[in-house]
């Protein structure tokens, strides 16, 4: 990978507009607009599912009519109508691939001005990636390299019919359908998503990546994410995205499970950068999701997340740590700019004796922005021993943005220890004229400066996300602060 | 009866028996307004549930199924000698007592000599105070349910008023007792507290139930600090176990004005604090602090809101707390800094010690700031003493039990070093070692 110079970034800062906002023009397949069980029925049986998994979806379907989209959270938007969306869409030519030739010329142009070039990917940065472009896989890489360990690695759709008794044992596990409003919704209608199976004792030896794409006006994206790692297993695993700019509100609604099976590690980390709207607030996209993980003994689980993009975000990856000695990291970043609204967080479970969690929340909000942590720290009664500390920092940039934080504490035990702290800052006048007086101009040190506050969870993420997030906060950052 | 059932019946009987309160009131003056609008108002929200956010950790079911009495008959005599211990004796201070919501001129101390130290129900209704009535009562108290519920009941309490560059000489304070003589009883006291230009004063507040009946206080006290005013108000809360309070005390400050809230919570059922200041003037410094130790079945809810509305203000919170038993404690702790509220300092800090398996602690400490150049921070620990230290003193010839006091009161000490009234401080103190079962003064 080319080194990033300050070159560049002037480069980049002068692109106001998102800039990965384009639309491609694939021939989709579309079902009609609106949701009955009909609907669900028929994305069933367009993934020749069996009959358990239609059930599954339907039952989901008869719950989520039950309930009623939740209002808590500290965000205001125009709820979507969901009869409004059509539920289903898939690129027409689905090509059967072995190499990228066969893939459709103009969706690799696609891939291409986001920087995704496969053929690199494949030879540089060693990540082997499952595309998803608007709910059904295109491409699918290295999928021998990882089949050779066992691993496996590929559509949840494709899983669901090779390997149904392990998706049968665990999809639902960790955020059943009954859940919540989304999770129940996505459980109905999920179209598709990536599945992944670490096999006992096996590291993964590459990083595993997925890049999200929401294409066709007016759908929604649902995708639904299963990683098991079994015993004394490892992998990290990396899903970033993009979207195309568009007028009208997207609604997506993820799940992700991950399940870390005694001595097993698995590392999540996220970018996201859904179109957040334009300046004037308008259109972006609305993320919904539903991240949660469970760890069995001495297991470890860490989120990280970068999280720069979306009109409004309601994200909370979690950790039951359910074993003994398991461990739950959530490292975050969440940058809110222009109508931007953030309600984002985590919950650990402690359930198990001496677990341990940690909790790094960085928030910096611009514009008219509002930025929210909300998070939940619960000690149970059995859980010896627990541990955890949590941080909350926020920074403030302008006085028409907002911070907030409500982290909710429940101790059960005597012998936990529980640390949390929060601050909230601007930019210092100070720091600015500390580099000014250097030659470095305000844009540039503010660049500086958000870097440096940010750290502690950039240094998490695997080396290729790194690079990129940190060029995502400076864009998104661009003329916050005349 | 479920519970439901039992809440809406005592909300029926509250509603009924306003008719009977209003039978006897001037009903065509401001105050009677504001107390049928406050009717209305509890009529549409009725009781608090846990379904309510700001109530999440606290279940009022198992004390409103009591068949309270609202009225209590006659005024029960009270013997000095049995109530003394009740108050701060050590000094002079000024005192306005109630026994079961009714004055008790007897154990009073009240003064109109260049302040008004007195009585609400004669302030409500004598033409001489109108004005400041009109001014400020019911002006900063907020519209939720229990605050309009004695809104509607409002009658009496404790009057203060302070004049501009008076500066009262000791302390005043302010005793509920209540008997419950015959059954369980509801009392709703309502304080109004006003601090003119300059002023300063101390006050120190106690709720003591005298029975083994159950009993309900829900009490309503507003303050108000005027421009370079000082109120340092000091509550005790040590009360029997089968007597609950749901304390809302509101302040509105001017500005450059200081005002303090010391909160003890030794004992009681449940205890809910809603401790609210607003900041409407510039350079203002409110103050925050409580200290809380229970055990057995008891519950403590400290709700703390700091309004930062003006800019270059400070507000400071510390709270500790030390549960045993199967106590529970909750801290919700807001502070909120609208966006001309620039240059704001806001610090809170809540530090809790589970002492027993059974013990709960919930805590919510929230910010929402809206203006960028301001310093907020908050700190919320859960843990246990350090074993280090402990092991330290047990070397050195301390029992445990002696040991583990001095830490624990160590870890409260930062709240007591701010109590400026000496008497208030050494009674504390004597409360924390009763209540940590040791016999020592902490004077090392």
């Amino acid at each position: 990978m080319s080194k990033y110079t300050e070159d560049d970034l002037r480069e980049e800062l002068k692109t106001k507009e998102y800039e990965y906002g384009f639309y491609t023009d694939i021939e989709s397949e579309k079902f009609p607009k609106g949701l009955n069980e009909d609907i669900v029925r028929a994305i069933s049986k367009k993934k020749n599912e069996p009959e358990w998994m239609t059930e599954w979806r339907l039952e989901a379907f008869r719950v989520w009519q039950q309930m009623e989209e939740p209002e808590w959270a500290n965000v205001t938007y125009a709820k979507p109508n969901f009869q409004d969306i059509s539920y289903y869409s898939a690129p027409k030519k689905k090509p059967k691939l072995n190499s990228l030739d066969e893939v459709d010329p103009e969706m690799l142009a696609t891939f291409e001005k986001l920087g995704i070039s496969l053929e690199e990917q494949k030879r540089l940065a060693n990540v082997a990636v499952d595309i998803v472009m608007d709910s059904v896989s295109v491409a699918t890489t290295f999928k021998e390299t990882l089949a050779e360990k066992g691993i496996i690695f590929m559509p949840i759709s494709e899983a669901i019919q090779e390997y149904p008794e392990l998706v049968k044992k665990y999809i639902g596990s960790v955020v059943p359908t009954t859940d919540n409003f989304y999770a129940a919704l996505n459980s109905a209608v999920f179209s598709d998503g990536s599945f992944c199976y670490i096999p006992k004792g096996v590291r993964c030896p590459m990083e595993l990546s997925t890049y999200f794409r929401i294409n066709e006006g007016g759908t929604g994206q649902f995708e639904r994410t299963l990683v098991i790692a079994d015993e004394g297993s490892y992998v990290s695993y990396l899903e970033g995205c993009t979207a195309p700019q568009r007028d009208e509100n997207q609604l997506h609604a993820a799940v992700v499970e991950l399940i870390a099976l005694d001595d097993a590690e698995i590392k999540y980390s996220t970018v996201q950068n859904w179109f957040p709207g334009d300046s004037k607030g308008k259109g972006g996209v609305f993320n919904f999701v539903t991240k949660r993980g469970i760890c069995e003994t001495n297991a470890k689980i860490s989120w990280t997340q970068v999280e720069t993009g979306s009109a409004v975000t309601w994200k909370y990856p979690s950790c039951i740590l359910k074993g003994n000695n398991s461990v739950g990291e959530f490292y975050s970043i969440a940058v809110t700019n222009n109508f931007q609204q953030a309600d984002t967080g985590t919950k650990m479970i402690h359930l198990g004796k001496n677990t341990k969690s940690t909790i790094i929340s960085k928030g910096i909000s611009a514009g008219k922005s509002q930025n929210s942590y909300r998070g939940l720290v619960q000690i149970g009664s059995r859980a010896e021993n627990a541990r955890n500390f949590s941080q909350c920092d926020s920074l403030l940039m302008g006085n028409e943005c907002g911070a907030h934080t409500f982290p909710y504490i429940e101790t059960k035990n005597k012998s936990a220890q529980v640390e949390h702290e929060a601050t909230t800052s601007k930019i210092g006048e100070d720091q600015l004229f500390y580099c000014n007086q250097r030659g470095i101009d305000t844009e540039k040190a503010i660049a500086l400066i958000v870097n440096g506050f940010s750290k502690e969870v950039l240094n998490k993420l695997p080396m290729e996300f790194a690079v990129e997030a940190q060029k995502l906060l400076e864009i998104s950052l661009e003329g916050s602060v005349g | 009866m479920t519970d439901e059932k039992r809440m809406e019946e005592l909300k029926d009987k509250l509603l009924s028996s306003y008719l009977a309160f209003e039978n006897g009131k001037d009903i065509n003056s401001d105050v009677h307004d504001i107390r049928s609008k406050a009717l209305q108002n509890f009529e549409k929200l009725g009781f608090p549930t846990k379904k309510l956010e700001a109530w999440k950790y606290t279940s009022l079911n198992s004390i409103l199924k009591e068949d309270y009495s609202i009225f209590p008959k006659a005024e029960t005599a009270v013997e000095l000698a049995d109530v003394k211990k009740y108050f701060i004796h050590d000094i002079d201070t000024y005192k306005v007592v109630f026994i079961d919501g009714k004055y008790s001129s007897f154990l009073s101390n009240t003064t109109h000599d260049n302040m008004d130290i007195c009585l609400l129900s004669s302030a409500l209704t004598k033409p001489k105070y109108k004005a400041i009535i009109e001014n400020f009562f019911n002006k900063t108290a907020k519209q939720d349910n229990l605050t309009s519920l004695n809104t509607a009941f409002a009658n009496e309490g404790a009057y203060i008023f302070i004049p501009q560059n008076v500066e009262v000489e000791k302390p005043i304070q302010i005793i509920n007792f209540t008997t419950g003589a015959e059954n369980a009883t509801m009392i709703q006291p309502r304080n109004l507290i006003v601090a003119e230009r300059n002023s300063h004063v101390q006050i120190i507040e106690r709720h003591q139930s005298l029975t083994d009946n159950a009993i309900l206080t829900n009490a309503v006290t507003e303050i108000f600090v005027d421009t370079h005013a000082s109120v340092d108000y000091y509550k005790i809360q040590n009360d029997n176990t089968n007597a609950s309070l749901v304390d809302n005390t509101f302040i509105e400050q001017q500005k450059e004005s200081t005002c303090s809230v010391h909160t003890f919570s030794f004992g009681g059922n449940i205890t809910r604090n809603n401790l609210n200041f607003f900041q409407k003037g510039e350079h203002i410094n409110s103050i925050l602090k409580g200290v809380t130790i229970i055990e057995g079945r008891q519950h403590v809810d400290h709700h703390t809101l700091v309004h930062h509305i003006e800019p270059n203000c400070e507000s400071h919170q510390d709270y500790k707390g030390i549960f045993g038993d199967r106590s529970t404690g909750v801290f919700n702790g807001k502070v909120i800094v609208e966006k001309e509220a620039q240059k704001t300092n806001a610090y809170q800090q809540n530090n809790n010690v589970l002492i027993s398996d059974k013990a709960t602690i919930n805590a919510k400490p929230q910010l929402e700031i809206f203006a960028d150049d301001v310093k907020c921070s908050h700190g919320c620990t859960i843990g246990q003493l350090d074993q280090q230290a402990l092991f330290y003193m047990q070397q050195r010839g301390i029992p445990k039990k002696e040991a583990n006091a001095l830490l624990m009161y160590a870890f409260a000490n930062t709240v007591l070093e701010s109590v400026k009234i000496p008497e208030v401080k050494q009674r504390i103190t004597n409360l924390i070692a009763e209540k940590l079962g040791v016999n020592i003064g902490f004077e090392l």
